[in-house]
């Protein structure tokens, strides 16, 4: 009779450095089930936004993630300007476009360089990281910030690009590509990455549709979804790129996927850029009237996915947000199931999980608008378990 | 996607309750809470529909659920609305035995908002603490 075991990974996750707990369940080498557990990082946010002012929401719901810190925002004001019916200035949905293609750039590099990190190519992380520098730089430059850009606005965007910054945007872009070109070699060539990488984690095309995973971890398996294409917000229409789809569904893919998508980006950024036309960038939007609307970002991890209703006061009734990775986590009950622990961790990552993003929501009791918690207790609370896992 | 509309208005035709179409790319259809699977099915098995996530609120009238769906053919948005006017006891059938990826927003829904999913095969907790007192929904506009 076989044992089983069960091999925690978590409550903070000792590579990622995010709050999660996976519990593998393992027959010897191999894991048969697989537990998530996430909550950690719960802070509020769909209740916090309900008493914030439609023009404040973006700067919260901003600061859900620190990766894909445009994406949130950009389906934020999708969803207002959805429900109000406002139409925004050709320049601002341009510059909205390359801010959120030169996030998932540096997304994308992030991921790329963690990725390696977890299954021991110490290289490839610093080189990566190293590349993502000058995005970054990029953005301190446009916007004072190098991750919270609050560019987003409901209809238009708080900053312009100076004309006289874009030379140094496309310098940055043409310097990228010959690191792109070293990391798709340093990937494709490497027979110790791919013996890592082929095979391993595999979600099938089925499994994707019945989980409904979305952003590269669906493309890899042959699923040719991506709301830039699907439903075309800000310039993406206006300009000319592919979607890029793989079959094999393992890691491999997962990892080439992202790395084309990268070349894709930098091709969208220097189209936008030459021609972004003058004008204005903010459509001074006064009132939101009542309604709802949704709004939809492809993320750098896939479709980000905000519904708003307004009752006509200047804040939102209500205020849905589902990240990417929400769908995304919840698949690695298939990927990671059937393959062995030392695949599990690269495996776990391979969605590019976001568990910022994943948690949200509320702590608040409005019958008495007493307060049951607040973060310190939560923190306090969150402390606790881990002690108790600890002492088990 | 004007005949995705059309075979879902064929379809149920009777059960539509209201159909809004609030732009071209944004449909909203009331149905009774008991038929929310029947539609679900319809839409995610045969009309190839992507199940996007869910949306419980609290509204004065009602318990509301809203399931978003994507039609990623066509960039189009349908919705489906159900009103669940018992707040002392909301329940409603699970649509997790039809998608699988709906199990975490139903245990979502159930542990902010109190509503109970019929057949859902494993609700329990997603984000509250295990310390959380039972009865307490933070979603509720009143408890």
């Amino acid at each position: 009779m076989s044992h089983k075991i069960v091999v925690p990974i978590g409550p903070y996750h000792p590579l990622q450095e995010e709050p999660e707990l996976f519990r593998l369940y393992v027959e010897g080498e191999k894991v048969v089930d697989l537990d998530i557990v996430i909550g950690y990082n719960h802070r509020g946010i769909e209740e916090l936004s309900e008493h914030k002012h439609f023009d404040q929401v973006p700067f919260l719901v901003e600061r859900i993630c620190g990766i894909c810190s445009t994406s949130h925002p950009f389906a934020y004001v999708n969803a207002v300007e959805d429900l109000a019916g406002i139409q925004v200035p050709e320049r601002a949905l341009y510059i909205r476009t390359i801010i959120a293609e030169m996030e998932r750039i540096h997304s994308h590099l992030l991921w790329l360089g963690l990725a390696g990190h977890f299954i021991g190519y110490n290289t490839v992380w610093m080189w990566a990281w190293k590349y993502r520098e000058p995005v970054l730089n990029v953005f301190e430059m446009i916007s004072g910030n190098r991750n919270h850009y609050a560019m987003m606005k409901v209809g238009g965007v708080r900053r312009d690009i100076k004309n006289e910054d874009i030379p140094a945007l496309k310098k940055a872009m043409d310097e990228l590509v010959p690191a792109l070109d070293l990391f798709r070699g340093a990937v494709v060539d490497d027979p110790v990455i791919q013996a890592r990488l082929k095979g391993i984690g595999i979600l099938t095309k089925e499994q994707c549709v019945d989980w409904c995973v979305e952003g590269p971890t669906a493309r890899a398996s042959g699923l040719n979804i991506d709301v830039r294409k699907d439903e075309p917000y800000g310039a993406y229409d206006r300009v000319d790129w592919n979607v890029i789809v793989h079959e094999d569904g393992d890691i491999f893919a997962k990892t080439l996927v992202r790395i084309l998508e990268l070349y894709e980006s930098v091709s969208i950024i220097r189209q936008c850029l030459d021609k972004m036309p003058c004008g204005e960038i903010d459509a001074n939007v006064k009132d939101i009237p009542p309604g709802e609307g949704i709004g939809r970002v492809e993320a750098p991890r896939g479709e980000c996915f905000h519904y708003v209703r307004s009752d006509g006061t200047n804040r939102p009734t209500r205020h849905k947000v589902r990240a990417p990775s929400y769908m995304n986590v919840a698949s690695n009950k298939v990927a990671a199931v059937g393959g062995t622990i030392s695949d599990a961790a690269i495996t776990l990552a391979a969605v590019d999980p976001c568990y910022c993003c994943t948690e949200r929501t509320a702590v608040l009791d409005r019958g008495t608008d007493k307060k049951i918690m607040n973060g310190w207790d939560l923190i306090r609370l969150s402390q606790e378990k881990t002690e108790r896992m600890r002492g088990k | 996607m004007e005949n995705i509309l059309q075979e879902l208005k064929g379809r149920f035709a009777a059960k539509v309750l209201k159909a809004q179409e609030r732009s071209a790319r944004r449909v909203y259809f009331d149905f009774a809470a008991a038929d929310i699977p029947a539609v679900v099915k319809f839409l995610f098995r045969d009309l190839k529909c992507r199940f996007v996530i869910a949306t419980g609120m609290d509204t004065p009238e009602a318990l509301e659920i809203i399931y978003h769906f994507s039609h990623d053919a066509s960039g189009k948005m349908i919705s489906l609305r159900a009103f669940i006017p018992d707040k002392k006891n909301p329940e409603i059938d699970s649509i997790t035995p039809i998608i699988i990826g709906a199990e975490w927003i139903e245990r979502e829904i159930w542990e902010l908002l109190g509503i109970n999913f019929k057949g859902h095969p494993n609700l329990k907790r997603l984000l509250l603490a295990d310390e959380w007192p039972e009865g307490k929904y933070p979603l509720r506009k009143s408890s």
